[in-house]
């Protein structure tokens, strides 16, 4: 996995300036009747990009995907791939094929026939194709299973049906809905490295739907968090993560703690917040806002130290109560009630297997954290 | 269970079964009887078969039936199921709902309604009854029932499986044959098989819309019952119920086998081999 984090370093095309989008949103709309799915969209995506559009049910992702598959159409604004529009262009007739939420797999057929289905409609010769099903059964592990039924099939196997019939005819883009949505939990984190090392291998764009933060955050190259048909935020899964752009990203990904307060002073050095109850934060982070003006410190959970005394050296530091314990194994998750009454989630890598002292419920508790570890969001 | 039981129960069994079956039963036991008097039981015979098959009118008859039948069923197949396509597809159009109301409305029209409507519709257009016209009528009652049956199978039609074949680049049309069709195809024959048995059995449209040389089996049959009943008429609904009773046992063995087929499959396939 090393070498595939230091390919993916490297491959940052929306930064280069000179990189044309392979595929474009042009201030698309989408309205079902008076309700607006896609609200003036714009979103430009690059070859060989790993795309993630995450959000909740509703927010217009499944929409977006189906315009470009072509099985909506778009009330304004255009959509191009490859230098080409798209617009009136049929699904039967465009170059992205995609791996459905149900799979979709014609229950008639064999799993070779559903492979083939897309090689037949392109007019492909008959031993070209057995070649290339084969192939493709050899690519998703199913060499056996080719000549059964998809009733015959489990759901992980049928995923991989679902997943060679859609990369069969190598697609310029392959859309994924939902992929691993009806898998397990075990099946489905194994899955996420299969698709991302299957994407490096065939250098194909792939734009992918979840609703899943952590399958978006594993396997895409950029995220787009979506609401309400607006993308809130595109970036990197770090920067989503570390840096959110307003309170709906930080909390729709991962667990986080927002302090509002006051702005006492905003400089380029840092800005100082007043939360009430006497206690004033700092943050190395700059955003906007104005002394005297309301705004909000973000900070994720494993940014907060949690100790018995107060320590010594730290800008940001509270006290409060041992609310509630949760013993995860791999780490252990607090909730701290402060003295105002806020709940503080707070979580420590368990690096050791025995404490011989451990926290427990009402211990009367500091917790605290650097000037670096949280984000200042503006009111929105 | 054996208080489930009860005398009651055996005896309301046995009465309803009774009820059912026993003037079939009378029917069939008759027809093999030796006497030209259909009550009077005069020991066994099958001579009556025989005199049936010499019998040229209700050959004839016999015959006009099955191309009625399997000409009707067929077109009452391919337009109810379009007219199921549409009602499921295109859910917005104006006046949908008075459209399959419209398509209803036949199911439920007493016969003789649509038997006479029918009947002034031929003779104003003076459209020569015969054949044809008994076809026609036919196909107009029956493919409401198609419909009916092929609309219940396409509304727990995924439609992502179209959607997955026009991605993979079928046209709508190659989409339509290779995939939809295939799919719903048991509930398509079931429709063609429900209208045949109709058309067989229908007697008061065909008595309405038929003419000279069209004379269709159970009107034949009415039409001697009227001038006595003779132990032919007999042997000729033996062999209906026979016909229709190997049907229903063909598909509904059929269907079974399938089902335990399709779960054994699955059961298979989610143990991991």
């Amino acid at each position: 996995m090393k070498s595939l984090g230091s390919i993916r370093r490297s491959f940052e095309p929306w930064n280069d300036p000179d990189a044309k989008p392979y595929i474009r949103f042009d201030g698309v709309t989408k309205k079902f009747g008076d309700f607006v799915a896609v609200d003036d969209l714009t979103l430009h995506i690059y070859h060989r990009e790993f795309f993630a559009l995450l959000g909740g049910s509703g927010c217009g992702k499944s929409t977006l995907l189906r315009m470009l598959a072509g099985f909506e159409s778009t009330s304004e604004g255009s959509i191009t791939l490859d230098g080409e529009n798209m617009a009136g262009i049929p699904p039967y007739r465009r170059p992205v094929n995609m791996m459905f939420q149900s799979y979709a797999l014609f229950p008639h057929m064999s799993v070779e026939k559903n492979i083939a289905f897309g090689l037949k409609q392109d007019g492909m010769a008959r031993s070209e194709i057995d070649d290339r099903v084969q192939s493709m059964l050899k690519l998703v592990k199913l060499e056996q299973f080719g000549k059964r039924k998809p009733h015959q099939l489990s759901g992980g196997q049928r995923q991989r049906v679902a997943l060679a019939r859609s990369i069969a005819k190598r697609p310029k883009v392959l859309l994924l809905d939902e992929p691993l949505g009806a898998l397990d939990k075990k099946l489905r984190e194994e899955t996420q490295f299969e698709l991302m090392d299957l994407q490096q291998d065939l250098g194909l764009t792939f734009v992918v739907v979840t609703h899943d933060q952590e399958e978006a955050m594993t396997m895409a190259d950029r995220i787009a968090v979506m609401n309400y048909g607006r993308i809130i935020q595109i970036a990197t899964p770090a920067e989503i993560y570390e840096a959110p752009n307003s309170r709906f990203v930080a909390d729709f990904i991962g667990d986080v703690n927002i302090f509002d307060g006051t702005v006492v002073s905003a400089d380029p050095t840092g800005t100082e917040l007043d939360i009430g109850g006497g206690i004033a934060l700092r943050s190395d982070n700059q955003t906007n806002v104005k002394a005297g003006g309301k705004a909000s410190l973000v900070i994720r959970p494993e940014k907060i130290r949690v100790s018995r005394e107060k320590p010594a050296d730290t800008a940001n530091a509270m006290s409060g109560e041992m609310w509630d314990i949760a013993y995860l194994g791999d780490m252990t998750v607090y909730h701290i009630k402060l003295e105002s009454g806020q709940i503080v989630k707070a979580s420590s890598l368990n690096a050791v297997r025995i404490v011989a002292d451990p926290f427990t419920y009402d211990d009367r508790m500091w917790v605290s954290f650097d000037t670096d570890g949280g984000v200042i969001l503006g009111e929105e | 269970m054996n208080s489930n039981w009860s005398r009651f129960n055996i005896a309301s069994v046995i009465l309803g079964f009774a009820f059912l079956y026993l003037p079939i039963a009378i029917l069939v036991i008759y027809s093999f009887n030796e006497s030209r008097l259909v009550t009077v039981w005069a020991g066994f015979s099958t001579k009556w078969y025989g005199e049936l098959f010499r019998n040229q009118g209700l050959m004839d008859a016999a015959w006009v039936t099955a191309r009625v039948g399997l000409v009707s069923a067929t077109f009452a197949t391919i337009l109810g199921t379009t007219a199921a396509l549409a009602l499921t597809r295109y859910t917005r159009f104006h006046g949908r709902i008075l459209f399959s109301g419209m398509v209803y409305a036949p199911l439920v029209m007493p016969e003789v309604i649509t038997g006479l409507s029918l009947l002034l519709l031929f003779v104003s257009i003076d459209f020569g009854r015969g054949f044809w016209t008994v076809t026609l009528a036919h196909i107009t009652f029956s493919m409401c029932f198609v419909a009916v049956v092929v609309q219940s199978r396409l509304v727990s039609f995924d439609r992502s499986l179209e959607e997955a074949a026009q991605d993979l680049g079928a046209s709508p049309v190659t989409t339509f044959f290779q995939i939809t069709l295939p799919v719903i195809l048991p509930a398509v024959i079931s429709g063609w098989m429900l209208a045949f048995t109709l058309s067989l059995d229908d007697l008061v449209i065909a008595s309405f819309t038929s003419g000279p040389g069209a004379t269709t089996l159970p009107m034949k049959i009415y039409s001697q019952v009227r001038l006595g009943v003779t132990p032919e008429i007999n042997a000729v609904c033996t062999l209906l119920i026979a016909a229709v009773t190997i049907g229903v046992i063909i598909t509904s063995v059929l269907n079974k086998s399938r089902e335990v087929r399709r779960r054994r499959d699955e059961q298979a396939a989610y143990a991991g081999r």
